[in-house]
């Protein structure tokens, strides 16, 4: 459920980073004020070890398709919500850049879906207090099914909202919502079934890891960090929507569509009347007339028409030029290549 | 996932491009994810039936795969991978949106197709760059450089660790899930007690891995915090590329070649 950037719009993006952002320096100085110098090799090596999990597959009970470990929920009751939540952002970045899994843009809207839910909700608000201080097999499984699966809904409805805020799918908010959630809640299961075996185990093999004490907690804290990052939050959207209005965004732009307003005009009139006579002189499809059925209602049509004809035209030759550069440019090189050889 | 052997291979793969040597190679890591940064904002930005004007986004990947010498046809692979997952979503745009936008000839294009195409150029230009800016500067550099503008330490720190340990970790997955399937038969024994015990022994060894790294570290003087090389300073020719590719990518953001150059080719049809 990674995001991909091509469905998210900056505005979004960008917010979405700011918050993420607060909450990775938060944390951050969290770690650092807590002085406890084990975590940070802990955390390094853990992140690698989700990495290293996510590639082992199991079948799924009763399906016989297959699935791998998420592991945020695992890593919120091992390592608690702070260092959890840098070690999935850490796990994200190297996803995003390395395996091109959601994206540069898209990362602060995973971080905040994939991490925040289940290290700083379902973990301390579920699964701390009905898994308990010595829990029974049953209960610890009770506890991990359901903190998984209401981390992972909320996950869900995160990608849900900022897709749909986004504006440049067209499902709308509640079929992508219907589409998302009930598979999420299927996965949650398995998730929470998989970290409710895996922390089984290690309650037999090492029972001291389960007792939270590796992380500071994050208890009554937790009042400042929510403020802090609704404060970012409304700051960074107030100003991002502030400057993107310029230009229209894939919600601004679907509005625009919705009321009739056309904005798909580029900017007006100086550079292109500056090429007009040039145009009339060399141009390959003059007078390229196009169907207009309903005189009244085609017209905006008509000249989106245009515009699509002319933009995919130029966008055929702009992109053969860009074709043409980077094959110059690969050229010269190895041009240069050939004379070091020959030195 | 695909196979971890896989995986791992690409992972290798997609670092050694970052050893290579070329003049982008030695561009400072801040100017290279700041450039990232500005493309991948100006493509996002485009609404979404502003097909064309994401056409002359392409110079930028296809200058710094041509300039830094990376092989095309792996990183269109590794691009492609990644498709399917935009196209689940974006398959939708087609059968929702069917407000006819163009014309062109007998077929009648809607609107949901033209949304859906963009979002395939979207992505496969925000991909190509993300995938660029590593082959071009490799992991390590790259967070020295997110470091230098302002990540905090232990985030660092953190993605630093990660990846030290990432070949070590998935090589002892890759062993287990090998010993694994040859012990099971027909999908037998894949199940989630086993998987479970698999999965905490790795844990296990994982954490007890970790207590040495860190014993080792504090028998080196470790006191909490790294210490990055921060010797490279911001250069003219690191400045320039900045420069460049931002006001390269604004203008074509704002002025939209690709229109200019139909309108220029059409004759101005409106």
């Amino acid at each position: 459920m990674h995001m991909a950037d091509a469905l998210v719009s900056p505005v979004v993006g960008g917010t979405m980073w700011a918050v993420s952002a607060v909450l990775i320096a938060r944390c951050s100085s969290r770690i650092k004020n807590s002085g406890n110098d084990r975590l940070v090799p802990l955390m390094g090596v853990l992140g690698a070890f989700i990495f290293a999990a996510q590639m082992i597959n199991f079948t799924i009970p009763l399906t016989g398709s297959s699935g791998h470990l998420g592991g945020g929920l695992l890593l919120a009751v091992l390592l608690g919500p702070s260092a959890a939540f840098l070690t999935i952002a850490s796990v994200l970045v190297v996803q995003a850049l390395f395996f091109a899994d959601g994206g540069l843009l898209a990362l602060g809207c995973n971080i905040f879906n994939l991490g925040f839910f289940p290290a700083f909700v379902a973990y301390p608000l579920l699964y701390k207090p009905l898994a308990g201080s010595s829990p029974t097999r049953g209960r610890l499984t009770a506890a991990a099914v359901i903190a998984a699966v209401v981390g992972l809904q909320l996950g869900a409805f995160g990608v849900v909202f900022e897709t749909t805020l986004s504006g440049v799918s067209s499902l709308s908010f509640s079929s992508f919502l219907l589409l998302m959630q009930p598979i999420h809640l299927a996965i949650g299961v398995v998730e929470g079934l998989v970290t409710a075996a895996v922390l089984l185990f290690v309650h037999r093999a090492r029972p001291e890891l389960l007792d939270g004490a590796v992380s500071p907690q994050l208890s009554r804290s937790l009042k400042p960090v929510m403020v802090t990052f609704l404060l970012a939050a409304l700051l960074t959207g107030a100003l991002l929507s502030w400057f993107a209005s310029e230009q229209p965004d894939g919600l601004e732009w679907s509005i625009a569509k919705v009321s009739g307003s056309k904005e798909l005009r580029g900017p007006e009139a100086g550079l292109h009347s500056g090429f007009a006579a040039v145009q009339e002189k060399i141009a390959l499809l003059p007078d390229y007339a196009f169907r207009k059925q309903n005189e009244g209602q085609m017209v905006q049509a008509g000249t989106q028409l245009g515009t699509s004809l002319s933009g995919i035209v130029g966008g055929t030759a702009t992109l053969l030029l860009a074709l043409c550069a980077g094959f110059l440019a690969s050229r010269k090189k190895s041009a240069l290549k050939g004379s070091d050889a020959f030195r | 996932m695909r196979s971890v052997e896989g995986a791992l291979l690409d992972f290798r793969q997609l670092e050694r491009l970052a050893e290579r040597d070329s003049p982008l190679h030695h561009v400072d890591a801040r100017a290279k994810i700041l450039a990232t940064l500005v493309f991948i904002i100006c493509v996002i930005s485009l609404g979404r039936y502003q097909l064309a004007a994401l056409f002359p986004f392409f110079i930028f990947p296809v200058v710094l795969i041509a300039g830094g010498g990376l092989p095309v046809r792996y990183l269109v692979s590794k691009i492609l991978l990644v498709i399917p997952f935009v196209l689940v979503v974006g398959i939708f745009n087609p059968l929702l949106d069917r407000e006819i936008v163009a014309i062109a000839g007998p077929v009648q294009i809607s609107g949901g197709w033209i949304s859906f195409f963009s979002i395939v150029l979207r992505s496969l230009l925000t991909v190509a760059s993300a995938l660029i800016l590593v082959s071009l500067t490799g992991f390590p550099a790259l967070c020295r450089g997110l470091a230098q503008l302002g990540l905090p330490k232990v985030f660092v720190a953190q993605l630093l660790f990660l990846y030290r340990y990432l070949f070590v970790l998935a090589e002892e997955a890759a062993r287990l899930k090998l010993a694994r399937d040859q012990r099971c038969f027909g999908g037998k024994g894949t199940g989630l007690a086993s998987f479970g015990t698999m999965i905490g022994h790795l844990l296990l060894r994982s954490w007890e891995r970790a207590e040495r790294v860190y014993r080792s570290m504090l028998s080196r003087g470790f006191a909490g915090e790294f210490h990055c090389p921060s010797g490279s300073s911001f250069g003219v020719g690191d400045t320039l590329f900045l420069l460049g590719w931002g006001l390269l990518l604004l203008a074509i953001r704002l002025y939209d070649p690709a229109r200019l150059l139909g309108l220029l080719l059409t004759g101005g049809v409106q």
